[in-house]
């Protein structure tokens, strides 16, 4: 036992000593996201505004006409009220073939991220096959899915959930 | 009967309630020397220690430090079976060099002691490696104190995903977007993160190394990219894509490079992630009808169900010994956490929460963080696998939400 105590404090004064762990050892750069941080209190955040340039890439559709397809629960298909506005949409994009749209497919907030994702996929999918049916070619859509992620109403009433389950039409 | 503990700083709290089966009764005073410590130590150890859901901190009373031989049979008397005494002293330097020496009290007997040398900035790591000496000495387990979880926060418009000590403290922000991040996965290694981030107006993948900041993007296929896990290997990644309609499972090299379809169904399949050998992926899939939890050769092959009650399972995340598969259950409208023994297949729900998301375990396959809502507020919390030890992380403000416990890494003990 007597060694053993000696043991231990001579490697509390010891430098490169097996039993102790030495934390001024440990490369700082495996604490952070820095090359140098003294204290591990610098940051190394990667800011992501501008890095895309998304605000520079929204574009007018054709003008006065609506942009959301609304959907009921629980379901992907497009309803018969949407199709004059979706007519519209494939007149505007069948005039340019240089004009580009993404759709973009969002669910209510009930549920996971990742599946309601996959169930805005559906709506966007839905509504840009409802496109394609009307001529426009399929290198000018983009059917992309917010999922629960940007409901356009916060409430948890069913008539904030009917606002959030949607796909809009935006032009890039 | 409900135990509370708080740290002595009021600006960090960790709220442990619950009582376990078996925990060992610790006894804690200060740290000598540890009132000039800007982190106390004595206090981050005993909260890591009831987190763990093993031990319960007694307050000993006395401030002694590792050169003394302290009063065991007082503390018998407490009712402790082990004792921490420590201290710490500002160097010449400005650094700190932190000392600290357990006791079993029931034999009367020195179990060790540990000495460390560290930044102000590195205090918080010590704390948890001694967390982890304590955990390892007296229960013969590795202890999970010293790795790291990311996660998500939402405050207004701005999202930020952190980098952050088990305790959700110490948190570095490794991205700040204007645009929601969701997903994000440690890589075997803990070198890696990948994640989803809408910066770009639609669902990328990208691979972050989190010692350089330096990121690329893995999956920008057309339509939605999402859902990224790794292999146990480090080499291969199972993605949710919808660049063939629908949304499928791929494979595809780390490095990056044209994915391999794993799935083929008519329905949703996302949320793959690899058992702990990597021999298969388990998923989910609503190919009957309703999200479900299925498992598959990650080689390819058919798919087995393995979740069956109720409408509505979710979210699978497997532990490392591979006995246990967590996961979301819908039950009347309310989103419960649950554990299945993959063994029996029996299932229970182990929260009274009812908006838990994203379970993920510690590698230990002991604990469980995951994100859920209280008072109306994001939080994350972490639980024992029976439920019965809960703890609530904070760190920073706004809503916190997408969880995932990284591993374990090389320069542990």
């Amino acid at each position: 036992m007597n060694k053993f105590l000696l043991l231990i404090s001579l490697c509390a004064f010891l430098s490169g000593c097996a039993s102790g762990v030495k934390l001024d050892d440990v490369p700082v750069d495996e604490r952070s996201g820095t090359a140098t941080t003294p204290g591990g209190a610098a940051v190394a955040g990667l800011d992501a505004r501008g890095l895309s340039g998304a605000d520079g890439g929204i574009k007018a559709g054709p003008v006065g006409i609506q942009t959301v397809v609304y959907f009921d629960y629980d379901s992907y298909s497009v309803k018969p009220e949407f199709q004059a506005m979706l007519d519209a949409h494939a007149r505007f994009l069948r005039a340019d073939k240089n004009r580009k749209a993404a759709i973009e497919g969002h669910t209510d907030d009930r549920g996971g991220r990742e599946y309601n994702l996959a169930l805005g996929q559906k709506r966007a999918e839905a509504v840009r096959r409802a496109l394609s049916v009307l001529g426009v070619s399929d290198n000018q859509i983009e059917a992309v899915s917010y999922g629960k992620e940007k409901p356009a109403s916060a409430g948890m009433d069913e008539s904030s959930f009917a606002k959030n389950r949607r796909a809009e039409i935006t032009y890039r | 009967m409900a135990m509370l503990s708080f740290s002595a700083h009021g600006q960090f709290r960790v709220e442990v309630s619950g009582v376990g089966l078996t925990q060992v009764p610790i006894a804690f005073g200060p740290f000598r020397g540890e009132e000039v410590s800007p982190q106390k130590i004595s206090n981050i150890v005993q909260a890591d220690l009831e987190r763990s859901g093993q031990f319960r901190g007694l307050p000993s009373g006395k401030t002694s430090d590792e050169t003394e031989r302290p009063d065991l049979s007082a503390m018998r008397q407490l009712g402790a079976d082990a004792l921490l005494t420590g201290s710490i002293g500002k160097m010449a330097d400005g650094r700190f060099d932190v000392r600290l020496r357990l006791w079993d009290v029931v034999r009367g007997q020195d179990l060790g002691a540990m000495s460390y040398v560290v930044v102000a900035g590195d205090l918080r790591l010590a704390s948890h490696r001694i967390s982890d000496f304590v955990y390892e000495k007296l229960t013969g387990e590795r202890g999970v104190f010293s790795t790291r979880i990311t996660y998500v926060t939402k405050a207004g418009s701005r999202y930020n995903l952190w980098v952050a000590d088990s305790d959700g403290e110490n948190a570095q922000s490794a991205l700040a977007s204007p645009e929601p991040i969701i997903s994000p996965s440690w890589s075997p290694t803990g070198t890696q993160l990948a994640y989803v981030s809408f910066e770009s107006r639609k669902p990328v993948i990208y691979v972050h190394d989190v010692a350089s900041g330096k990121r690329r993007v893995v999956a920008n296929f057309r339509g939605s990219n999402s859902a990224p896990t790794w292999s146990p290997d480090g080499r291969t990644m199972a993605v949710t894509l919808s660049r063939d309609g629908g949304s499928q499972l791929f494979l595809i090299d780390s490095q990056g490079g044209e994915p391999r379809r794993l799935t083929q169904s008519a329905g949703i399949d996302t949320e793959p992630v690899f058992s702990p050998d990597g021999s298969a992926v388990y998923f989910v899939s609503d190919r009957g009808g309703s999200p479900q939890i299925y498992r598959m050769p990650a080689m390819g092959g058919p798919a087995n169900r393995v979740t069956f009650n109720g409408s509505y399972n979710i979210s699978p995340s497997l532990s490392a010994d591979g006995r246990w598969l967590a996961y979301v259950s819908r039950i009347g409208g309310a989103f419960k956490l649950h554990v299945m023994d993959l063994n029996s297949g029996t299932a229970s729900a182990i929260t009274d929460t009812s908006a838990d998301e994203r379970p993920s375990f510690a590698p230990n396959s002991r604990l469980l963080v995951y994100a859920t809502q209280q008072n109306g507020r994001e939080a994350l919390m972490t639980t024992t696998l029976d439920g019965r030890i809960k703890a609530r992380l904070s760190g920073q403000g706004g809503d916190l939400r997408e969880p995932h416990w990284g591993p374990y890494t090389k320069t542990q003990p």
